[in-house]
């Protein structure tokens, strides 16, 4: 509820609250402004202006690391995403409907991934990975390496948690006798998930399948540490870049990536809009 | 008044405490069922990476950077408490702590700014926050390299004001910079929530017992919004501690934190079980800051 | 209007045993619910015959809504039997019993409209689209809602979506209808009318309805018989005027209405004595001595001056403590020797008018009165 008249804080105070509401704003949109205004710049230099052009946009479509990172990314996010939604949201029904043995146990190591730092993840990945492929090189000969496969299954290692998190969420708030009522209206088990569960709970499992794709297209360190020479991704193959320096190039691809997610996110907030 | 029915013999009637308990196993083995995917997935590609983490912070590492899984030693744990790693500890802590209370201090006013508005303002200031949040993380973190580099937008500033050219990139200034903007929306979320839930009925209560506006706030607005500030902090500092990307691109070679250093020792040292020591302990210092958000009742994340 | 049938034409509700015409609708034998360490439900028998208003009254607390829920088979009973027309309901899970709800807060899919609310019941028994259709255009006739079909529950206002719950179990003739406090939420002009309407809708429809209540008043008005429970026991089964005029407990007595306790001792067959000496007559038949409490409700008292000539059979001296007006009666608190009891008269044109202090006779009909044990 809004605070009524009385209580809103008064003159100075007031204006000092203002005051800082703008200036946390400029604060969070200044550099993405700034940094979209000078993938425009014709200049290779980033302090002088020369004229706005596209030419870095025009060489980033012809770079072919950044195409091939993007499609990597895509690939990556689209298998992780569907993946952990599938397995994040059987989770949140086992663990928020049912009582069953080692429930308590698993539900601690469904928080785990969301609490680790990703270095700690990063290293985690890449040892096991490295053991997996000792283990089966010596007992089937069978040998494999870092690349895609093992970026996608790092991927939904985490991305499980914070989609079982947001359903789970989601089935809390949902009113027990509406399953109940169904039963009572002739719907067996299976009916019941399908017609009353399933659609109420829908708001919970997309967004969590957006967050899962915004944490797999966003990861920089997981992945750095488990993909192999030609399964870069995009934000992996910026970073490289960006180490090395700022460059015109990575001012346009940097602008195609925040647009992209912008966009992103204002669909689904409209989306959410349109479905309450 | 409808006849009575006889009364069927005792052993036809039903043991229904029996069927009960058979119900109640049948849902536990569908529940178990539903669960054993999701399991297997997170026991296979985490339980057990993280043991192997563990495993691996007891091996040797040989001379020529390999890893010798015997000789199990405790050398990486003693060399935490090398005062080189423990500077970079400690850095990695006042960084993020101090980076948590910047965030405090400016998030806070946002967060009530924004709660005590109209409901149709605040949600438009809200989708507003929700925006950059979003957006790419690395993308938003190299802003601030083109920002603060010499030549860059903020160091023409400073110039033009007469400051002289400042070389803030590569500062632990920078990271911090770099830190806050970031995280600044994980503080500045659950402290909206906290505020938006405080029943100003009671700071109207406060001002009518003759409380002043500060005083009101200090001893009704506050205290209630506490769980709020925790919530906001813990979310702030973990990923401050433990941060990579951004200390990589704003940092500089004097100003290495834990998330660099850990990197370092898999990439150019080849350390590996001086790595996995490191990622454990940094592992268990969130761990247990996590235990403490909770215990002060956090529930969501 | 109706491809609502009544009573016993409809082929779905034939009961298939052999005695099903002196099967009752519900029947409830020796049911326990225990939950961990509390009994919730305590043994309860229970008949309720075919096409009967029947309403469990009690506190909250007492049990009635678990006992609802067994019938629905939405709890399983920890011992005890629960039969719909006479066959067993322990092995049919909810979604197989003959019976319908209507939940306390509606329930309804929020992400349905009315009319596919309304339908569901029958989606989920495979009924032909044309059939159900003419069927859910019938129940919201049934309940005043034609032309709401394509709204959405959230668009309607507490009273349409309690007619749209009743429409959609009422829809799919199930064989007992039960409601769990199903007017707890309106306001109480419109609770009133509803309870009106309800119990139209239940005589033209002929189904049996099991209604949970905690509210006497609505038990009263509506109900063809009543069930009182406390504390997970049922204390009485009767007609409204059967639990209002011969209570068999002190709690039934006290739930129902208002009503005076007096401590008697009983004194000989059909008499008994009052703690200030009076002797009155009342249907007590126990050895003397022995201490039982008469209970009698403040209307069927009267007061009339001391020393008036003798009205009804018990006449005892009391003295007015206090005088409430009411507006439409009075209400007098009157002591008789250390008791006090309620006393109530009609605001009427010519009824005696008294005051704080005046000493008077209260009166009752001896048949009026209850005993009760201690």
């Amino acid at each position: 509820m809004s605070a009524p008249e009385v209580t809103r804080p008064r003159g100075l105070v007031e204006r000092a609250l203002e005051a800082n509401t703008w200036l946390v704003f400029a604060f969070f949109y200044a550099p993405i402004v700034l940094l979209v205004i000078l993938s425009f710049n014709d200049n290779r230099v980033v302090g002088t202006w020369t004229g706005a052009s596209l030419r870095w946009y025009r060489e980033m479509v012809g770079n072919r690391a950044v195409i091939g990172s993007l499609q990597n990314s895509l690939i990556v996010a689209s298998i992780s995403t569907i993946v952990a939604t599938v397995l994040g949201t059987a989770t949140a029904l086992a663990l928020e409907r049912f009582r069953f043995r080692g429930r308590g146990v698993f539900d601690g190591l469904v928080y785990l991934p969301v609490i680790i730092p990703d270095v700690t993840m990063a290293v985690m990945m890449l040892l096991f990975f490295a053991r997996a492929a000792a283990l089966m090189h010596s007992s089937i000969g069978v040998s494999f390496g870092l690349g895609i496969p093992t970026i996608a299954l790092s991927h939904v290692a985490f991305n499980i948690s914070f989609v079982a998190i947001v359903v789970r969420a989601r089935l809390g708030g949902l009113d027990p006798a509406l399953e109940e009522a169904a039963a009572d209206l002739y719907a067996g088990r299976w009916q019941v998930f399908r017609h009353v569960t399933l659609p109420l709970i829908m708001p919970g499992v997309l967004g969590g399948a957006l967050l899962a794709l915004t944490l797999s297209l966003d990861d920089v360190v997981i992945t750095s540490f488990v993909s192999g020479p030609g399964s870069t991704t995009l934000p992996v193959y910026v970073f490289g870049l960006v180490r090395r320096g700022v460059t015109p190039l990575v001012n346009a691809v940097s602008t195609v990536m925040l647009l992209a997610s912008m966009l992103l996110v204002l669909f689904s907030l409209l989306a959410q809009r349109r479905a309450q | 008044m409808a006849q009575l029915t006889v009364p069927p013999e005792a052993e036809t009637l039903p043991a229904t405490a029996e069927l009960e308990r058979a119900a109640e196993r049948a849902a536990s083995r569908r529940g178990l069922l539903l669960s054993l995917p999701g399991f297997a997935y997170l026991f296979l590609f985490f339980a057990l990476p993280l043991v192997i983490v563990f495993v691996y912070s007891f091996a040797t590492r040989s001379s020529t950077g390999r890893t010798i899984l015997g000789d199990w030693n405790l050398r990486s744990y003693a060399r935490l408490l090398d005062p080189f790693v423990l500077q970079i500890a400690w850095r990695s802590f006042s960084v993020a702590a101090v980076a948590t209370v910047i965030c405090l201090v400016v998030g806070y006013p946002f967060a009530y700014y924004i709660a005590t508005r109209r409901p149709a303002v605040r949600y438009t200031l809200l989708v507003l926050v929700m925006i950059p949040f979003w957006s790419n993380f690395l993308v938003r973190t190299y802003a601030w390299r083109v920002l603060l580099g010499s030549g860059g937008p903020v160091s023409r500033l400073t110039e033009l004001l007469g400051l002289g050219q400042t070389r803030l990139l590569f500062t632990s200034t920078a990271v911090m910079i770099g830190l806050v903007y970031g995280f600044l929306p994980f503080m500045v979320l659950p402290l909206y929530a906290s505020i938006e839930r405080v029943d100003f009925d009671l700071v109207e209560a406060a001002r009518d017992l003759y409380a002043s506006g500060w005083q009101a706030f200090r001893r009704v607005t506050w205290p209630l919004t506490r769980p709020g500030v925790i919530a906001g902090s813990i979310l702030v500092f973990i990923p401050s501690f433990g941060a990579y990307v951004t200390p990589e691109i704003l940092g500089g070679s004097r100003t290495t934190m834990l998330g660099s250093f850990i990197v370092r020792q898999f990439l150019s040292a080849r350390d590996w079980p001086f790595g996995s020591s490191l990622s454990f302990v940094v592992m268990t210092v969130m761990l247990v800051a996590a235990l403490i958000y909770f215990r002060t009742g956090g529930k969501t994340l | 209007m109706s491809s609502l049938p009544v009573a016993s034409t409809d082929p779905a509700r034939a009961p298939s045993t052999a005695s099903a015409d002196s099967a009752p609708a519900v029947e409830l034998v020796g049911v326990v619910k225990r939950f961990d360490e509390v009994t919730a439900v305590d043994a309860i028998d229970l008949r309720i015959a075919d096409g009967e208003f029947f309403s469990l009254l009690g506190p909250s607390g007492c049990g009635k809504t678990t006992t609802l829920r067994m019938i629905a088979g939405l709890e399983f009973p920890t011992a005890g039997s629960v039969r719909i027309h006479g066959e067993e309901m322990a092995l049919r899970p909810p979604n197989k019993r003959p019976v319908n709800t209507v939940f306390q807060s509606y329930a309804l899919f929020p992400h349905m409209t009315v009319a596919q609310n309304v339908g569901f019941g029958l989606q989920m028994q495979s009924v032909a689209r044309s059939e159900a259709d003419a069927r859910v255009r019938d129940a919201l006739e049934l309940v005043r809602l034609t032309g709401m079909e394509g709204r959405r529950p959230k668009q309607l206002s507490g009273g349409q979506q309690q007619r749209v719950a009743l429409a959609r179990a009422l829809v799919n003739h199930p064989q007992v209808l039960l409601l769990d406090e199903p007017l707890g939420a309106l306001d109480l002009k419109l609770r009133k009318a509803m309870q009106v309407e309800l119990k139209e809708l239940q005589r033209r429809v002929g189904i049996t309805f099991v209604y949970v209540t905690h509210d006497q008043e609505e038990a009263l008005t509506m109900s063809d018989r009543i069930g009182v429970m406390d504390a997970g026991r049922l204390l009485q089964i009767g007609t409204p005027e059967e639990i209002y005029e011969q209570p068999c407990t002190r709690m039934v007595a006290d739930f129902i209405g208002e009503t005076n306790f007096l401590p008697i001792t009983v004194v000989a067959a059909g008499r008994a004595r009052l703690p200030d000496g009076s002797e009155i007559h009342a249907a007590v038949h126990d050895p003397a001595d022995e201490e039982r409490t008469l209970t009698v409700r403040p209307e069927k008292m009267s007061l009339a001056p001391a020393g008036d000539p003798a009205g009804a059979a018990n006449d005892v001296p009391g003295r007015i403590h206090r005088r409430v007006y009411l507006g439409n009666a009075l209400s007098y608190e009157v002591d008789i020797g250390p008791l006090r009891v309620h006393v109530r008269h009609e605001n009427a044109p010519g009824a005696p008018q008294f005051s704080e202090g005046d000493a008077v006779s209260v009166r009752w009909d001896p048949a009026a009165a209850a005993v009760l044990d201690k």
